[in-house]
């Protein structure tokens, strides 16, 4: 029995390429009973994502196999051949393992992709396309997943501006459950750092906007209050997180001010995530006491050491899932008989 | 045995010790259960050596500096192990390790009397008063170590650069709420040991009354203040690591002054 692999992802192509091997949620049936058609395919499995369409397949004649399943994908792009397709059982054992560990994603340890291959592979299973070695594969491979994830820091901190600022504020606060958000500003990175934030259960978002209008918008699409801006400050009280972004040329949260406000503000810490160029906040707020300030170039230096630490982790990932690959292969040496 | 036993709760807690600085030392600390194991165990011999040595001593067995270290490293250990783990405070544990060891090495190696001494009378209101003080201490052992690591967190939140303590410890808020919760526990023990030593009408010579005293009342205005919103979280943990090094620096000196001569 042979494991065969054929596909496309975000290293061989480019978005605009990917999306005509995407396959629907509701053209997935359609696609697995087509492959499950092609003669000599035992079972097959398909991983349709964002950034990768993937078909994995298991087979006693693996070439026959692996032509029909490129005339296939050829026939669904308009003559577009994919660009990974390998008939050989060991490359794609390991690429299914290092795509589960999340080592082939665009952000290096992401383990979003270990749910979407999950959810594949059920879907897969439920419509009767898998047999025995293919449900091995998988287990195996969410297996492999699991001990890369808790053995190694592969998944260790955040990379991106939004989920470095959740990260800070679950340091900070704990659950963010109930806690108080203002937006000073409503440009996109701060709309994206207020959403990753209300998606980790932040009660109150308060927008305030030199344009009234857009402030009032975003408070309606994140569910929130808008203020004028020039009342920012009144509405201050029992703000937990304060995100700031306005293109005023100069500091509109100084010491001076904030002192003031935080003698009504009770003893809670104050996390203020500065993303604006120039800067909205003054450096000096940090000293105070109970109040963190990030900056934008803080955050993303944290972003950096945590893909720093991530692309130091892969020698050892490729250490574990070489170990498992092998024993793959051992068990797959052992049992040849197709079975379904 | 009971050296036996001392000896083994020690290594045991090195060991654990040497492997937590290991893991930090490789950027991946995440000793939770390893350090637990250790701490259960040690605390399992401890209190197998507490029970001999109270045998052989007829009482609680408290009447040494050297009983007190080992009784005061196995309260801190008890108030870990039954407090700690309720704050499901990661790294709790680490930090508690090192505390105990300290403890214990200072017991067993420290220029002091090892010899059993038995008290002739034996007060059981006066025991009571002094093995419940004792574990207080141990309360308050644990409120000053949750206050070193809000003191750790808060400096690398504030440095803002990320990094392996910062992702281990922590919220800073858990941190507070854990240091106060702490020595309110430690107050309200010691308050009732006080008010046992009050009843059994026991002779306190005028040194000890007035550090002991001087512990209880630090400890109440810290509380006061705390309740009032007059004193911050980071001045709560800073006052209460503190005054966890004062207990430890005149607790020789109380066990000195109360031996039987």
């Amino acid at each position: 029995m042979t494991i065969l692999c054929a596909g496309i992802n975000h290293r061989d192509a480019a978005l605009e390429i990917r999306e005509k091997f995407a396959i629907g949620n509701h053209e997935l049936q359609e696609a697995l009973n087509h492959l499950r058609a092609i003669e000599g395919l035992s079972g097959a499995v398909v991983v349709s994502t964002c950034n990768r369409v993937e078909l994995y397949a298991s087979s006693i004649t693996p070439t026959p196999v692996m032509d029909a399943i490129r005339r296939y994908l050829k026939s669904r792009t308009s003559g577009v051949e994919a660009p990974f397709c390998t008939e050989d059982s060991l490359p794609s054992v390991k690429h299914l393992f290092r795509v589960a560990s999340g080592l082939d994603s665009m952000v290096v340890g992401e383990t979003e992709i270990l749910g979407q291959l999950k959810q594949a592979y059920s879907t897969a299973a439920e419509h009767g396309a898998t047999n025995t070695h293919l449900n091995k594969l998988f287990q195996h491979a969410f297996r492999v997943a699991k001990q890369v994830r808790t053995e190694t820091s592969i998944t260790r901190g955040a990379t991106s501006v939004g989920s470095v600022a959740v990260d800070l504020a679950g340091k900070i606060f704990g659950d963010l459950g109930g806690r108080k958000v203002m937006l000073l500003g409503a440009g996109d990175t701060s709309e994206r750092v207020a959403r990753s934030l209300v998606s980790r259960g932040v009660r109150t978002v308060i927008v305030a906007n030199r344009t009234f209008d857009r402030a009032a918008a975003l408070a309606d699409q994140i569910g929130g209050l808008a203020v004028h801006f020039d009342h920012w400050h009144t509405a201050f009280d029992e703000v937990d997180i304060l995100i700031c972004s306005t293109a005023a040329p100069h500091p509109i949260v100084t010491r001076e001010k904030l002192e003031s406000i935080l003698r009504r503000h009770s003893e809670r810490p104050l996390f203020i995530i500065d993303l604006a160029v120039p800067r909205d906040v003054d450096a000096s707020v940090n000293e105070l006491e109970n109040v963190y300030l990030y900056d934008i170039d803080s955050i993303e230096e944290i972003a950096r050491q945590s893909l720093n630490i991530r692309q130091a982790e892969i020698v050892r990932c490729e250490a574990l899932i070489d170990t498992h690959v092998a024993e793959f292969m051992h068990w797959m040496h052992n049992h040849p008989t197709p079975s379904r | 045995m009971q050296n036996f036993l001392l000896f083994a709760s020690t290594l045991i807690l090195l060991c654990s010790f040497g492997y937590t600085l290991f893991r930090l030392g490789s950027g991946r600390l995440r000793p939770g259960r390893p350090n637990l194991a250790a701490l259960v165990t040690a605390f399992a011999l401890l209190s197998a050596d507490l029970w001999l040595r109270g045998q052989v001593l007829r009482s609680c067995p408290i009447n040494s500096l050297f009983d007190v270290m080992i009784f005061m490293a196995w309260s801190t250990t008890l108030i870990y192990l039954l407090v700690g783990s309720a704050y499901r405070l990661s790294l709790l544990g680490a930090f508690t390790t090192p505390l105990v060891l300290l403890l214990l090495l200072a017991a067993e190696f420290a220029p002091m009397d090892r010899s059993p001494s038995i008290r002739e009378l034996r007060d059981p209101w006066i025991e009571f008063h002094a093995s419940l003080s004792l574990i207080a201490y141990g309360a308050f052992a644990l409120a000053g170590l949750a206050g070193v690591m809000y003191l750790i967190q808060d400096r690398q939140l504030k440095k803002r650069k990320g990094g392996t303590l910062l992702y281990n410890l922590p919220p800073i808020t858990d941190l507070g709420v854990a240091n106060t919760r702490l020595i309110w526990l430690g107050l309200g023990l010691l308050t009732i040991a006080f008010a046992a030593g009050f009843v059994s009408g026991m002779q306190v010579n005028t040194i000890k009354f007035w550090t002991s005293a001087t512990i209880w009342f630090a400890y109440a205005l810290m509380v006061v203040l705390r309740q009032v919103h007059t004193l911050a979280p980071r001045r709560t943990a800073t006052l209460s690591v503190a005054a966890l090094g004062f207990i430890l620096l005149t607790l020789p000196a109380i066990q000195y002054l109360s031996a039987p001569k």
